[in-house]
């Protein structure tokens, strides 16, 4: 429709991302390496609401809408997350998953 | 165009998950979001693309950079993840990906008839600030309020706590 591509290609590659960051999000054991990996996700779906929007609604701007809000939602999200990672290395000098079990009474 | 960014968008994020060094992570999940605003202009949604890069592009991607340089060494390299992890997670992944294909290839879409809408500032900010129909000020204001109590939490949860030893 737009410039003669489907939107199963648009689907296609938002899908492909959000298993990239879903298996990322398994395999690693960094904690800003893991949150790297939800930013993955987050994108991948903001993608998708884009799309739907363009292609099946195009005289409404609901989709729209919602990806700028998890845009603002995913700097909120960062933002503590770092700060917690940053406050997690202050007392453990290092920031695997495993380490963090020692936070529990 | 679209090819060339989805290209740009696959390979540089399964990088960001395979690389070894955490800095290089980093520059390509920024490489991935800059593929993803450059397909919201070819969406002709200049706005959403501008935010894409700004926040996620310039706020974001700093941010984690920053966050980089201050827990690790440059140098550091990972640990190679253990293999039962690797083999559950990405078997998990195509797993996943292959029956979410499957299933939106057979799906029949709807394509909408209606005409287009421009999408210039004006609209946006009407429909973002109105309270009737196609209106957004709620979530407009809770996402003020949740953005507001992420900046405390994130003040709070960083101070340094006050050396304890000068009260005695």
């Amino acid at each position: 429709m737009i410039q003669g591509i489907p939107l199963e290609h648009f689907l296609i590659v938002s899908t492909i991302m959000f298993f990239i960051g879903v298996c990322g999000f398994i395999i690693r054991r960094n904690l800003i390496t893991m949150l790297m990996a939800i930013e993955l996700i987050l994108n991948s779906v903001n993608i998708n609401f884009v799309v739907f929007n363009r292609y099946l609604y195009p005289d409404q701007l609901q989709g729209h809408f919602f990806s700028l809000f998890i845009v603002g939602i995913a700097a909120a999200e960062a933002s503590v997350a770092i700060a917690l990672i940053i406050n997690i290395y202050r007392n453990m000098k290092n920031i695997e998953v495993e380490n963090v079990n020692e936070m529990k009474f | 165009m679209f090819y060339m960014f989805s290209g740009i968008i696959l390979i540089c994020s399964l990088l960001t998950i395979t690389t070894r060094r955490i800095l290089r992570a980093a520059v390509y999940l920024l490489c991935v979001l800059l593929a993803t605003a450059g397909l919201y202009f070819m969406l002709k949604y200049q706005f959403m693309a501008a935010v894409q890069l700004t926040l996620y592009a310039g706020g974001i991607v700093v941010l984690i950079i920053f966050s980089i340089l201050l827990t690790h060494h440059i140098s550091h390299l990972f640990e190679k993840p253990d293999m039962t992890k690797l083999i559950m997670g990405i078997s998990a992944a195509v797993i996943g990906s292959v029956m979410v294909i499957a299933t939106l290839l057979t799906h029949p879409f709807q394509a909408g008839t209606t005409t287009e809408l421009p999408v210039d500032m004006t609209e946006i900010g009407n429909q973002l600030l109105s309270t009737g129909k196609n209106g957004y000020v709620l979530p407009f204001e809770l996402i003020s309020i949740l953005l507001l109590a992420a900046m405390i939490a994130a003040i709070v949860v960083a101070k340094k706590e006050k050396n304890k030893n000068s009260e005695i």
